[in-house]
């Protein structure tokens, strides 16, 4: 079993990260009528009011990528996966303030 | 190779029904989703419960699967007996995908390379699967910046096909300032592509170490301080570890406790954001042990009018 030494420099995904709708579509593996889709759900919003120039977060990358797995892997529709993310948000939230009481 | 126990993994009884089986698999799938549940074998656990289902839905291979029945048990070694699938007609049909999902060996000895309904929806040239991995870093390291080696084992396809893992180990710049829940992304370091498509990319996410005196909200780091009574009341200057080092703060007098104090830049900082270090005061009363010291309470019972709860008449 050989093993491998490579030293990379990642792709930083932070408040600065913005992406194009082609960007978050290779990204996150779907097709834009998708992004469309979740738009329509409330699920991320774009910055930009032109879809030339709409531009995305790293938050949505990570919420798209979410509700595609969701999706593919529990079967959720849209609105669920929309509600699940929320959810998950909250309990997150709620995790950590518990945490730190 | 170890035996799997698909009907343990699943939590059903081995004549369970094929509904009773969708039914737990549903079950677990939603509790133990990597997405879901905050358990870190969360993915180990959900990957077993998709190969156990894989078996368990299909009456064909459920059928050849029970034919090891009671006499094997969860983690026993195995191995397959020669030509033990003989008469069932399952075999083959999976040897064309790489199954870069990663079925167990123990599932691949057994029925092939596995062929879930997810993979046979796509064409056979497809980019590689990302993978997501969560990194534990200290609060220091956050702060300064490092270099992380992480150690990740991903299933490898040679030349004939076979697949085996393999121990990968990669260096990896952890950017001064991150903050817990951002990601790292690897472009190519995730899944490798089906046919001559691209590997998928590797997404690490950032978690913090449990620090005995700091916790971090976003880009602030918090700190309790203890202090005494009377540092409160007359204002000191007094040390306090930052993650920079120790750092001299004046207390204002008249603090009370729950008192927050801002050290700016003393978070963690990016190129374009600032994080502070928040102190929060917390009086300590040191407990009188002498009766000198108990008369010290008695001159301020005496000597300083006070009533805290004169708020809280209604």
């Amino acid at each position: 079993m050989s093993e491998h030494h490579i030293t990379i420099q990642g792709i930083i995904l932070n408040e600065e990260t913005r992406c194009s709708l082609a960007d978050l579509c290779s990204l996150c593996g779907v097709n834009t009528e998708a992004i469309h889709e979740m738009i329509d759900e409330g699920l991320i919003t774009p910055e930009g009011f032109s879809v030339q120039e709409w531009r995305f977060t790293a938050v949505a990358v990570k919420r798209v990528q979410k509700a595609v797995r969701l999706q593919r892997d529990l079967r959720i529709n849209l609105p669920g996966c929309a509600l699940a993310l929320d959810l998950l948000d909250e309990l997150e939230e709620l995790r950590r303030l518990a945490r730190h009481r | 190779m170890e035996y799997k126990d698909y009907y343990t993994i699943l939590g059903v009884a081995s004549d369970a029904t094929q509904d009773q089986i969708k039914q737990a698999y549903r079950k677990a799938a939603r509790k133990h989703h990597p997405d879901v549940s905050k358990d870190a074998e969360a993915e180990a656990k959900f990957k077993d419960i998709g190969e156990a289902y894989e078996v368990l839905k299909d009456p064909e291979k459920r059928a050849a699967y029970d034919q090891f029945g009671a006499n094997w048990q969860e983690g026993q070694p195995f191995e397959p007996p020669p030509n033990w699938n003989a008469g069932f007609e399952f075999r083959g049909a999976g040897a064309a995908g790489t199954d870069a999902g990663g079925f167990s060996d123990f599932f691949e000895s057994l029925f092939g390379h596995g062929q879930t309904g997810r993979q046979q929806a796509h064409a056979f040239r497809m980019k590689g699967e990302d993978h997501h991995a969560k990194i534990v870093i200290p609060l220091a390291d956050a702060y300064r910046g490092s270099r992380q080696t992480i150690t990740l084992t991903r299933p490898v396809v040679d030349r004939e096909g076979r697949v085996s893992a393999n121990p990968h180990s990669l260096h990896v710049t952890i950017p001064k300032g991150i903050v817990e829940g951002q990601r790292i992304r690897l472009e190519g370091q995730g899944l490798p592509g089906y046919g001559d498509s691209p590997p998928g990319d590797l997404y690490l996410e950032i978690a913090f170490q449990e620090d005995r005196l700091f916790h971090a909200e976003q880009r602030d780091i918090h700190l309790t301080l203890p202090i005494t009574p009377w540092e409160a009341a007359l204002g000191a200057a007094i040390t306090v570890p930052t993650l920079d080092g120790q750092v001299q703060v004046r207390i204002p007098e008249g603090s009370q406790g729950g008192k927050k104090l801002r050290l700016k830049g003393k978070g963690l900082c990016s190129a374009h954001h600032q994080g502070d270090q928040i102190v929060t005061l917390q009086i300590v009363v040191p407990e009188p042990t002498t009766e000198e010291q108990r008369q010290l309470y008695r001159t301020m019972r005496e000597q300083m009018p006070f009533d805290p709860r004169a708020g809280l008449e209604r």
